[in-house]
């Protein structure tokens, strides 16, 4: 049974880093048609946020990993 | 049209290499279960994957048909203090055999860790000896640090010969790279006066995250292909690198920001600095932790993929596995350099927290 619910909780944390890195590269993609100088910099900005957000959901991973 | 072949031949290298595991390793002692006569097997796949990213003793090749295991044993480092220091091959100890009044277990919650067994046979839970073995992880690491001496010392040489003036050679593939380290890393956030002091160590985490996180990717032959930054002692003690040198150059604005932040009344303080001390802590950790879960959740992903082969045991899944198999090792190498980067990109900005003066 444990095993069953870390992986719902995986899944649920998976949901949280698919929403949030959804919305950075909307905003990104949205950005970059208003301006697309600043590509590169806006991308080198989607990419570090991408996976800032991405080690905040990787923790719940481990969190399920150990139970 | 030189390029073309070359370039396709290059791809069908990167095909085989990636792909080795695949046909390499098909079966380890433990995790599958021989029937009677060998003829009915239970392919296991959470114990293969574990067994894979864990570190072991032994570096383990090939399972041959009989079920014989082509290993390369590295030695065992042990200090208790009742037998001293010993050092023996991990080959005495496989298979749960004790030497020495030692065992690796194999089972329980013990598993994995070398004991110390009396002469009644049981084991000692109240002293474990020391654990000093060259694991699979620490020749990995070594042989990355040797890579990286290699190609910086030639480096440097390279530029006492012909002067800072145009790269040739290594020179142009490396300095590209350790001049966006100062550039886009060092020098925004630590500023231009004081970012020299920690450039090496930013330049050592940084090739030394990228080495191992490359190193783990290639299957095959064996100083490749263990699993370090995936690691969780390794991460740690990077982590704690950063957070040392982070409070070694703590300028005495940054201790006032913990302990009497400006502006705040003085009853909101017991609740403010554990805070504070906490944010100075989990800080360090989340890199750990960053740095960990994204390359082992890489590893276990690439192990999945190729152990769903087993788990259909039809040769018809293989080229569907070996395609996603592919794709997903092209993800872990921009997985891998960008850790590299975050890692260093993040000490880089704790550093600058750091050595904040007072405005």
């Amino acid at each position: 049974m444990t095993g069953t619910l870390a992986a719902i909780g995986a899944g649920l944390a998976v949901i949280g880093a698919g929403l949030g890195i959804g919305r950075i590269g909307g905003s990104a993609m949205e950005a970059i048609a208003r301006q697309p100088e600043a590509a590169t910099k806006i991308q080198t900005a989607m990419i570090i946020s991408a996976a800032l957000i991405e080690g905040v959901a990787l923790f719940a991973v481990v969190v399920a990993l150990i139970a | 049209m030189k390029t073309r072949i070359i370039t396709g031949l290059f791809f069908v290298f990167l095909l085989i290499v990636f792909n080795l595991p695949v046909t390499g390793q098909e079966s380890n002692s433990s995790t599958r279960e021989n029937g009677k006569e060998g003829a009915e097997v239970k392919f296991n796949a959470s114990t293969y994957i574990l067994e894979h990213i864990a570190d072991s003793h032994e570096w383990h090749i090939i399972t041959k048909k009989n079920g014989e295991s082509v290993a390369i044993y590295l030695p065992v480092i042990l200090f208790s203090k009742e037998k001293g220091l010993d050092l023996f091959s991990s080959k005495k100890l496989a298979h749960g055999h004790e030497y020495k009044g030692y065992k690796l277990e194999e089972e329980g919650e013990l598993k994995g860790r070398i004991v110390s067994i009396n002469e009644q046979g049981q084991v000692d839970e109240k002293n474990f000896p020391l654990d000093f073995s060259i694991t699979k992880s620490v020749v990995a690491m070594m042989f990355a640090a040797l890579i990286g001496l290699i190609l910086f010392i030639s480096l440097s040489r390279s530029y006492k010969k012909t002067g800072i003036s145009h790269p040739k050679g290594i020179q142009s593939f490396l300095e590209p790279v350790i001049l966006f380290v100062r550039d886009d890393i060092a020098i925004p956030n630590i500023g231009e006066q004081k970012y020299s002091k920690f450039m090496p160590y930013l330049l050592t985490v940084f090739f030394f995250i990228l080495i191992n996180n490359i190193m783990g990717l290639i299957p095959f032959p064996p100083p490749f292909g263990a699993n370090v930054t995936g690691n969780i002692a390794v991460t740690l003690t990077l982590a704690m690198f950063t957070f040392l040198i982070t409070q070694f150059s703590g300028s005495k604005t940054y201790w006032r920001h913990i302990y009497a932040a400006p502006g705040v009344p003085f009853w909101l303080l017991p609740i403010m600095i554990p805070v504070e001390v906490i944010g100075m802590f989990s800080k360090p950790f989340a890199l750990m932790v960053r740095l960990f879960a994204n390359i082992t959740a890489g590893h276990i992903i690439v192990l999945s993929l190729v152990s769903l082969i087993f788990i259909f045991k039809s040769l018809a899944v293989a080229p569907v596995s070996i395609f996603f198999v592919i794709f997903m090792d092209c993800l872990e190498l921009l997985v891998a350099f960008l850790q590299a980067y975050v890692f260093t990109l993040l000490s880089a900005l704790f550093i600058s927290l750091a050595l904040e003066e007072h405005h």
